[in-house]
C-alpha cells in the first residue's frame, strides 16, 4: 500500500519538522548532516540500520547517566539510597543545577570497567532502585523542582531476591509516582530502554530518544529464544520488533529524536551532552507553563492514547 | 550475575500454564495429585481438583459465569481487535496467529470487559484468558482494561480486575510496553474519581501485566498456586544461575513478603470479591 506508506512518512516528517531537532546545533556542517538524517527517516530503517542502533547502544564506551550529570549540569549532588532497605548502584538520583535553576535526576547506571560493571549491576536495578527513584521523584515535587530521567538499562534485574523485595510492583508503583508528578518532566532514552524496567522512569510530559539509543518490549535475545526457538536469531527479532528511534517517534512513543555526534555518542560525549542539554532545555521549556493539573490531564492522556486498534464494526 | 546482560527480559509468552503430565497417562490427570478427573465433573467444582485442591485454568467467559450473578453480565468493547502495527512477521505472521488464537478462543483479544453484579453488588469485570496468546498484553487489552477504568468510573462502581498474562505482547514491540503507563493512567484517572480497583491475580500473573495494574489493586487478592514473579523462573534460573526456592515466585511466597493482602481459594473468591463490593461501596 504505497500510499499508506507514503502518508506514514509525511506525518512522520511533520513531526520531525515539529520537534526542533534543530535547535542548537549550530555546529557548520550539522546541517546537512541533519538533513542526512531526515533522509533515512524517509526511508524505513533497514535490519542493518536498527542492529546497528542496538549495538550503539549497547556499545562500551557509551556515556552513561553520570557521565552526562557531569557535563549537562553546572552541579550535581547525589542523593543515596531508598530509605528503607538499601542504596541500589544501578539507579543514581540527585540534584542538579541546570541552567541556573535546580532540578532531580534519577538515571539507570550502568558501570565502565568490569569491577564497577558488576557494582552497578549492569544497569539492572532492583525494586529498591525503583523506591530511591520514587523517594527522588517525590522530593522534585515537594520543592517544585523539574525531574529530568535517564533511560539505561537492559532491563530490571531477574533474580530471587528481586523478586521477593517486589520488582512487578516497584515497576508499577514508580511509573503511578511519575504519572501523579504536578513538577515538569523530561525522559531521556539514552542508551538501552529495556522494557518494564526502562519505562518505570520514563512516564514524563515529554520523552527524549537519542538518535542511537533503542527502546523495546524485550531484549533482542530475549523475543528470538521465545519466538525463534533460539537466542542467535537476536538480529531478525530486533529487525521484526523495531526498536530503533525513528520506528518509536512514528508509533507515537517518543516526541523527538536527539542527535548524536557522527559515528555515536561515544565518539564524543562532550558534544553528545550538549546536544541532550539543548534537548532537554527545549523540552522542559514547551510543559514549564502550563498549570500543574493542567500539566498531569495532558501528561495522562499522551499515555492513555498510545496504541494502535482495529474493530470488527465501523 | 548474567554471562550476557542482554539476556534479562520478562518471560513474556509460556504456552505451558501446568507441568505436562508425563507421556502416555491418562489425558486428564490432575498434575498436583495424579488422579483423574472427568471434565464435566471439573466444570462443577469450579476446575478446582477435588481430590487436592489444584487450580486448573479458567477461561474468560467460564470465569465471568463463576463470578458474576446469572444473566448480570453485559459485555462492552467486544468488537476491538488488534491490528498489526509493526507487520510482525516471526516464524508466522502476527495477524495469523490473532487469527488462530481467536478461533481457538472464541475471544477477540486475551481480555473481556462488562457490566456485572456479584451478589447484587455492582461492578465492572476485566478478565483476562490465558488461551489467547498466553494472556499477552498488547494495544486491545490494554485499551480495553483503560475503557474498563472509565466505564467503572461513569457508573460510580468499583473495578474487578482478573489477571492472567505471560506479559506484554512482544509482536506489538513497544508499542505494547507502553500499555504499562497506558492502563497506570486510567487508573490514576479512576482513583481520582472515587473509584477502587480489586485485583485478583491468577495462574500465571507475570511481567508487564505484574508490572502494571495487577499490582496496583487497592486490595490484591491472588489464587492458591499463582506464579505472580516479574520475570519468569526459566528466566532467573538462566541468568543468575541461582537455585530457586520451590515457592519462588508463588502467591503463596508473595503474601509471606507482603504483596498480596489475601489468598483466596476458587469457592471463596464470589463471596470474597461481593464482600469488599459491599464494604468499597458504602462511604
Amino acid at each position: 500500500m504505497p500510499e499508506e506508506t507514503e502518508i506514514r512518512l509525511r506525518e512522520r516528517l511533520s513531526k520531525l519538522g515539529a520537534m526542533k531537532l534543530l535547535r542548537g546545533t549550530s555546529v557548520d556542517g550539522e546541517l546537512e548532516r541533519l538533513r542526512d538524517q531526515l533522509d533515512r527517516l524517509r526511508a524505513e530503517p533497514t535490519a542493518d540500520e536498527i542492529w546497528r542502533s542496538v549495538e550503539l547502544a549497547r556499545h562500551q564506551d557509551r556515556p552513561y547517566t553520570l557521565d552526562y550529570a557531569s557535563r549537562i549540569f553546572d552541579d550535581f549532588f547525589e542523593l543515596h539510597g531508598d530509605r528503607g532497605r538499601a542504596d541500589d548502584p544501578a539507579v543514581v538520583t540527585g540534584l542538579a543545577s541546570l541552567d541556573g535553576r535546580t532540578v532531580v535526576l534519577v538515571g539507570h547506571q550502568k558501570g565502565r570497567d568490569l569491577k564497577e560493571r558488576t557494582q552497578r549491576n549492569f544497569g539492572m536495578a532492583y525494586p529498591e532502585g525503583y523506591r530511591k527513584g520514587m523517594r527522588a521523584m517525590a522530593l522534585a515535587d515537594q520543592h517544585g523542582f523539574p525531574l529530568i530521567t535517564t533511560v539505561d538499562t537492559p532491563g530490571a534485574y531477574p533474580g530471587v531476591a528481586a523478586e521477593q523485595h517486589g520488582q512487578g510492583g516497584a515497576i508499577a508503583r514508580s511509573q503511578v509516582t511519575m504519572v501523579g508528578l504536578s513538577v515538569p518532566t523530561v525522559a531521556c532514552i539514552i542508551g538501552e530502554g529495556g522494557s518494564g524496567g526502562a519505562v518505570a522512569i520514563a512516564v514524563a510530559d515529554r520523552v527524549l530518544m537519542q538518535e542511537n539509543a533503542i527502546y523495546s518490549v524485550i531484549s533482542p535475545e530475549g523475543c528470538a529464544a521465545i519466538l525463534w526457538r533460539d537466542g542467535a536469531e537476536a538480529r531478525k527479532a530486533a529487525a521484526a520488533f523495531k526498536p530503533d528511534a525513528a520506528h518509536c517517534l512514528e508509533l507515537g512513543v517518543i516526541d523527538a529524536i536527539v542527535p548524536e555526534p557522527e559515528g555515536g555518542a561515544h565518539t564524543d560525549p562532550d558534544e553528545a551532552a550538549a546536544l541532550l542539554r539543548e534537548a532537554i532545555l527545549v523540552a522542559l521549556a514547551e510543559v514549564d507553563g502550563l498549570n500543574p493539573s493542567k500539566r498531569r490531564r495532558e501528561r495522562r492522556a499522551r499515555f492513555r492514547a498510545i496504541g494502535v486498534l482495529a474493530s470488527t464494526s465501523g | 550475575m548474567p554471562s550476557e546482560p542482554g539476556r534479562v527480559d520478562v518471560e513474556i509468552e509460556s504456552k505451558r500454564t501446568e507441568d505436562a503430565p508425563p507421556e502416555k497417562s491418562h489425558p486428564n490427570t490432575c498434575p498436583g495429585c495424579g488422579s483423574h478427573y472427568r471434565d464435566e465433573e471439573l466444570a462443577k467444582t469450579l476446575r478446582v481438583c477435588p481430590q487436592c485442591g489444584h487450580h486448573f485454568p479458567v477461561g474468560a467467559r467460564e470465569r465471568v459465569e463463576q463470578v458474576a450473578d446469572p444473566r448480570t453480565f453485559v459485555e462492552e468493547d467486544g468488537d476491538l481487535r488488534s491490528a498489526d502495527p509493526l507487520g510482525f512477521f516471526d516464524l508466522r505472521p502476527y495477524t495469523e496467529r490473532l487469527a488462530e488464537a481467536e478461533l481457538a478462543t472464541g475471544l477477540g483479544d486475551a481480555i473481556v470487559c462488562g457490566a456485572a453484579e456479584v451478589e447484587g453488588e455492582g461492578c465492572r469485570l476485566a478478565v483476562m484468558d490465558f488461551a489467547f496468546m498466553g494472556g499477552s498484553m498488547g494495544s486491545v487489552v490494554g485499551e480495553k482494561f483503560a475503557r474498563a477504568c472509565e466505564s467503572a468510573a461513569a457508573a460510580k462502581v468499583p473495578l474487578v480486575s482478573i489477571s492472567a498474562s505471560g506479559g506484554a505482547r512482544m509482536q506489538e514491540g513497544i508499542l505494547a510496553l507502553m500499555q504499562l503507563p497506558k492502563t497506570i493512567c486510567a487508573i490514576e484517572d479512576l482513583h481520582e474519581s472515587g473509584g477502587a480497583l480489586l485485583s485478583v491475580l491468577t495462574h500465571p500473573t507475570t511481567g508487564g501485566v505484574l508490572a502494571s495494574y495487577a499490582s496496583l489493586g487497592d486490595v490484591v487478592l491472588a489464587e492458591p498456586g499463582t506464579l505472580m514473579s516479574f520475570a519468569g523462573p526459566r528466566v532467573v534460573a538462566q541468568t543468575t544461575r541461582e537455585k530457586l526456592p520451590d515457592d519462588f515466585g508463588l502467591a503463596e511466597s508473595n503474601y509471606r513478603f507482603g504483596h498480596v493482602d489475601a489468598i483466596v481459594p476458587r469457592s471463596e473468591l464470589r463471596p470474597t470479591l461481593a464482600r469488599l463490593l459491599r464494604l468499597f461501596g458504602r462511604k
